[in-house]
């Protein structure tokens, strides 16, 4: 560009550079599965570091995706008894349980109107793939309460493919609010003792303002029920980040 | 909408399928499909213990007439990595073992092919497998 004068424009520095440190902030929002965190006791820690040893060396071999309650999941697993040895199923995962190598998420699916549940340790040898379909959150830690929804809740495409899904995306939240069947239900679900929200109750009012007397505020403010797990997160995601670039 | 509350209660999942546990007939056999004032109740469990679990044959009492079965499928949680169904699954079976329907739409877990001897028929007619 020339200026008015005939001279060469005055020489502007290039703007500097904004270094954004992505590494850390990745690892502040890295996903670390529950079971890693030890449970609130008085055993020796040492156990649970040689538990988190053998989950680690196993992670290795096989990828354990991530996922919550309430996604869609498809397990290949080996099984003797199976045409091809093997076999799969599709489901949503209603509950996440158990601490170190005896881990288990639940997988729940409608199959000819007939509602099918498998329990699945996550380090069992036996499973050969997970497959994450459709990566999301519930407003709920424990879908227990599907068993008493109506069927089409729990139903998923066998044949589903994979929802797409771009990195670095939140993890979305499905606020949906499930209809259920009529009572009697395996668990009074109203009561606050299970505090769910993902529930549309019909119920008239005097039942769930009966069910309220159930409640027990005092129970967020007991200090003896206290579990701060930051620290220990902390220590656990800097061990995991160390042993699996190895 | 009011929710219409119905009139019996049920227990929860106490120990699979024993004595007078009510079960759902999978099959698509006539006896086991034609509407009763009473539902298909287990009398009796072919087994040391009482408790009846996947692969146990029991006694039914449908339409006033005794048939033996085949459990398939119980609300009991069994070991892990086993399937566990909403309802108590049965098939009817005669005393040599020959199913009495022709089609079991229902899935039936893979662990019934481990005695395919005995079980040969009833996992012929099964279409799926959980």
């Amino acid at each position: 560009r020339v200026s008015s004068d005939g001279k060469p424009p005055k020489f502007q520095p290039p703007p500097k550079p904004i270094i954004i440190d992505r590494k850390t902030q990745k690892e502040e929002r890295r996903f670390l599965s529950p079971e890693f965190i030890p449970p609130r006791g008085r055993t020796d820690p040492l156990k649970y570091y040689i538990e988190r040893k053998d989950m680690i060396q196993r992670r290795k071999v096989f990828s354990i995706p991530e996922f919550y309650v309430g996604s869609v999941l498809a397990v290949t697993t080996a099984d003797p008894y199976a045409s091809d040895k093997s076999k799969r199923f599709v489901g949503i995962c209603i509950q996440r349980g158990g601490k170190g190598l005896g881990a288990t998420f639940v997988l729940r699916n409608v199959i000819e109107d007939q509602g099918v549940e498998i329990c699945y340790e996550l380090y069992s040898p036996r499973i050969q793939a997970i497959e994450v379909l459709k990566l999301e959150k519930r407003l709920d830690e424990n879908l227990m309460y599907l068993r008493d929804a109506l069927p089409e809740y729990s139903t998923f495409d066998v044949n589903m493919k994979p929802v797409p899904r771009m990195e670095h995306e939140e993890i979305p939240v499905n606020k949906l609010q499930v209809r259920m069947k009529p009572k009697p239900w395996s668990k009074r679900w109203e009561r606050p003792k299970y505090n769910i929200k993902g529930i549309k109750f019909e119920l008239p009012e005097h039942k769930m303002k009966a069910a309220q007397k159930w409640s027990q505020p005092w129970l967020e403010f007991d200090m003896l029920r206290e579990y701060d797990t930051s620290k220990i997160e902390a220590k656990i995601r800097k061990e995991l980040s160390e042993e699996l670039e190895k | 909408s009011a929710v219409i509350q119905r009139q019996f209660s049920i227990t929860g999942a106490c120990q699979a399928i024993q004595k007078l546990t009510r079960v759902r007939v999978v099959d698509n056999s006539t006896l086991g499909n034609t509407p009763y004032h009473r539902p298909p109740k287990c009398i009796h469990v072919y087994n040391k213990t009482g408790v009846g679990k996947v692969g146990d044959k029991i006694l039914l009492a449908i339409k006033g007439e005794k048939k033996k079965a085949l459990i398939v499928g119980h609300k009991m949680p069994g070991p892990t990595m086993t399937p566990r169904f909403d309802s108590n699954n049965v098939v009817l079976i005669e005393d040599n073992g020959n199913p009495i329907g022709t089609r079991i739409k229902t899935p039936i877990p893979y662990t019934l092919r481990r005695r395919e001897g005995e079980f040969s028929k009833v996992l012929a007619i099964a279409r799926n497998f959980v």
